[in-house]
């Protein structure tokens, strides 16, 4: 796979998502330390450049369905962060009506079908709504997010042959991020449990077109979903993208922990990086790299970076602002929806 | 009935496919020997040749995968109908079914929803062993999100399943393997029973069988033996558990006064019990003698001819429990 460098418009465009998607969780961590909801949750802190870059390479019509670590898939696709925070906090102006939470969420207006809390249950339904698309002759595509852990479920291996078998146009996008994760000896549950030492072996024994992509570099992710969507769109049939990322520490498996706050002007002042946290963020950090990046290419100037920030970080509080002002679903409408 | 001809149930339901199929693209019968092998019970016989291999579709033995390609298809806007090939294998489809087809609507305030039949074979009879005879309805009838649907006649089948693919729910549509090959009157064209409705399938004064698919025709049975002894039954047939018509189950008894409630899946926490308690609820005042459950034993159905017939009643057995039951010699 050819890698070519990001212009300077999807590079921003992907950047201002990874932004919207950082500060939201920066939020619901901040909401939860402050008791407005008390579920369990999944920060996607340390996996923005692999979900923005792939959702920049897909169309509005193109379909999703996402794992738990769900909330920037969905914010990265551009649901509406009052909407989504709303949600999060089981409140009746959600994207669901309190219905689904953080575990649950789904959004028709950005073509998000589901979340699927039983791990890897969105290969199967994602692999369904291209067989949707195939049938109706539509150019669009599906896309299933899952982390390394789908891997070890039956159903997606079975996906991946019918997928494989029916040459559906669906993109299986893995993020893996095992590494860094906190082991069992840190107290933490094991992540990957599984005998194969690459995990594109497995659709790849069904002919799937497999790639692996450094998980933190936008070039990457986005030359590799955007191939797998013109595989796709061309008939060629179902496509893998392995993505690695190194997991932020703060994510611990149920309940994330403050670990790092994000100021921008560490992308290019090293001297203000300190902490525990510094090899994590001057190494691995998609946001830091990626505003770096974009300024070393000379395509915005730190000013203008200082100002998408602050323009996320604005849309974000005013989202949770919303999210918080909203009612909890009335007791009366608890049984609705139970059928169509 | 007009335009009625006698013909089997198997050939009902696929009179319902077929029709359907040709009404709406959207309909596509997805599943493992569907296709040109026409069903493991010559079920879907004829409908690849019509269909095509696009709209009739075998797949791999992966029941959980395939299940859930049919479940995101149907949120993408097809009407899928899937078969799983034994009652039995049900269970593994019961994740996708249970977490997901059920729990779409809800989950997405009604924002997706499942339309889609899940329809298979069950029933205990054909020597099939503990592993392709069970009728495991009730653990779908348990989970809210899930209409059930068990038709005792081919008319009643065509109609239901016209029905069912129709629905914007997800149907669990249960179809008695040894009632293949029964016969009675189907209209010749559109025929639409609504999900939800009970029928009396033989009126009487004197006590309340309440039977569900198979299990209606051992009670009509019963039913002819007991008249000759001058008892009247009524036979009074759910059609659908969930939703359960407990209106015309509850006037029944109330005319009555007597229940006897006969299902073909295991007794213990079955469809029996729940019906007996929804009746002792709602028509205790009525009621002049306790209201009793038969069900299948609780047992693995076994497979040797001299004993698998012992696991589920039959007219006799059924007419004398309804006997005893009038006579107070329980």
């Amino acid at each position: 796979m050819k890698v070519s460098p990001l212009d300077r418009k999807t590079s921003l465009s992907i950047f201002d998502r990874m932004l919207m998607m950082r500060y939201f969780e920066e939020a619901v961590l901040r909401l939860h330390q402050e008791r407005q909801f008390a579920s369990h949750f999944h920060l996607y802190i340390g996996q923005e450049a692999t979900g923005a870059a792939v959702l920049e390479a897909l169309g509005d019509k193109d379909l999703i369905c996402t794992t738990h670590r769900n909330h920037g898939h969905l914010i990265g696709r551009g649901s509406d962060p009052g909407q989504t925070m709303a949600e999060i906090l089981g409140r009746s102006s959600g994207l669901n009506r309190g219905r689904g939470g953080t575990l649950h969420a789904s959004d028709p207006s950005r073509g998000f079908l589901s979340t699927s809390a039983i791990v890897g249950g969105c290969a199967g339904l994602a692999t369904g709504a291209a067989f949707g698309i195939k049938t109706k002759r539509e150019s669009n595509v599906a896309v299933g997010f899952f982390g390394d852990g789908s891997l070890e479920e039956g159903l997606v291996i079975e996906s991946f042959n019918i997928a494989a078998l029916w040459k559906l146009p669906v993109i299986y996008v893995c993020e893996n991020n095992s590494a860094g994760a906190m082991g069992p000896q840190q107290g933490g549950y094991p992540t990957a449990i599984t005998a194969t030492d690459s995990f594109t072996r497995l659709p790849a024994a069904y002919g799937i077109h497999c790639v692996k992509v450094d998980g933190a570099d936008i070039a990457a992710v986005y030359a590799a979903a955007t191939e797998a969507t013109q595989r796709c769109r061309a008939g060629q049939g179902p496509a893998f993208i392995e993505a690695f990322t190194v997991r932020w520490p703060g994510s611990s498996p149920l309940w994330p922990e403050p670990a790092t706050v994000t100021d921008l002007n560490e992308a290019w002042d090293p001297a203000r990086l300190k902490g525990p946290h510094v090899a994590w963020l001057r190494d691995h950090d998609p946001l830091l790299r990626t505003a770096r990046d974009i300024v070393a290419h000379g395509y915005v100037s730190q000013d203008e970076v200082m100002a998408h920030d602050k323009d996320a970080r604005a849309r974000v509080e005013a989202g949770a602002a919303f999210a918080i002002e909203s009612p909890m679903p009335l007791s009366e409408t608890a049984h609705e929806h139970v059928f169509a | 009935m007009p335009n009625a001809r006698n013909i089997t149930y198997r050939s009902a339901v696929l009179e319902a496919l077929a029709g359907e199929m040709r009404r709406d693209q959207n309909v596509i019968l997805i599943g493992e020997d569907v296709g040109a092998a026409g069903g493991v019970f010559k079920q879907t016989d004829g409908l690849h040749a019509e269909f095509g291999e696009e709209r009739v579709i075998d797949t791999p033995i992966s029941e959980a995968g395939a299940f859930g390609l049919a479940i995101g298809a149907a949120m993408a806007g097809q009407r899928p109908v899937f078969e799983v090939m034994f009652g039995d294998f049900i269970t593994l489809v019961m994740d996708q079914l249970v977490n997901q087809a059920a729990k779409v609507n809800y989950m997405s305030a009604g924002q997706f929803s499942v339309p889609l039949v899940l329809r298979t074979a069950v029933g205990i009879g054909a020597n099939l062993g503990p592993q392709h005879s069970q009728s495991l309805h009730a653990w779908t009838a348990h989970i809210p999100g899930l209409k059930v649907v068990m038709p005792s006649t081919p008319a009643d089948a065509k109609g239901l399943m016209t029905a069912a693919i129709r629905d914007d729910n997800p149907v669990v549509f249960f179809e008695d393997r040894m009632l293949y090959n029964v016969s009675g009157e189907v209209p010749q064209f559109e025929h639409v029973v609504p999900i939800g409705s009970a029928e009396v399938k033989r009126p009487g004064r004197d006590v309340s069988i309440i039977a569900t698919s198979r299990m209606v025709h051992i009670a009509l049975a019963a039913a002819e033996l007991l008249a000759h002894e001058n008892v009247s039954v009524e036979v009074v047939d759910p059609r659908s558990l969930v939703p359960l018509d407990i209106d015309t189950l509850v006037a029944s008894v109330k005319k009555t006064s007597r229940a006897v409630v006969v299902d073909g899946g295991y007794r213990q926490y079955g469809v029996t019990g729940e019906i007996a308690a929804t009746i002792a609820e709602e028509a205790f005042d009525w009621l002049d003698a306790p209201i009793m459950r038969v069900g299948g034993a609780n047992v693995p159905i076994p497979f040797s001819k001299s004993i698998e017939p012992l696991m589920l009643p039959d007219a006799a057995k059924l007419a004398a429990i309804v006997a005893q039951l009038l006579h107070g010699t329980r």
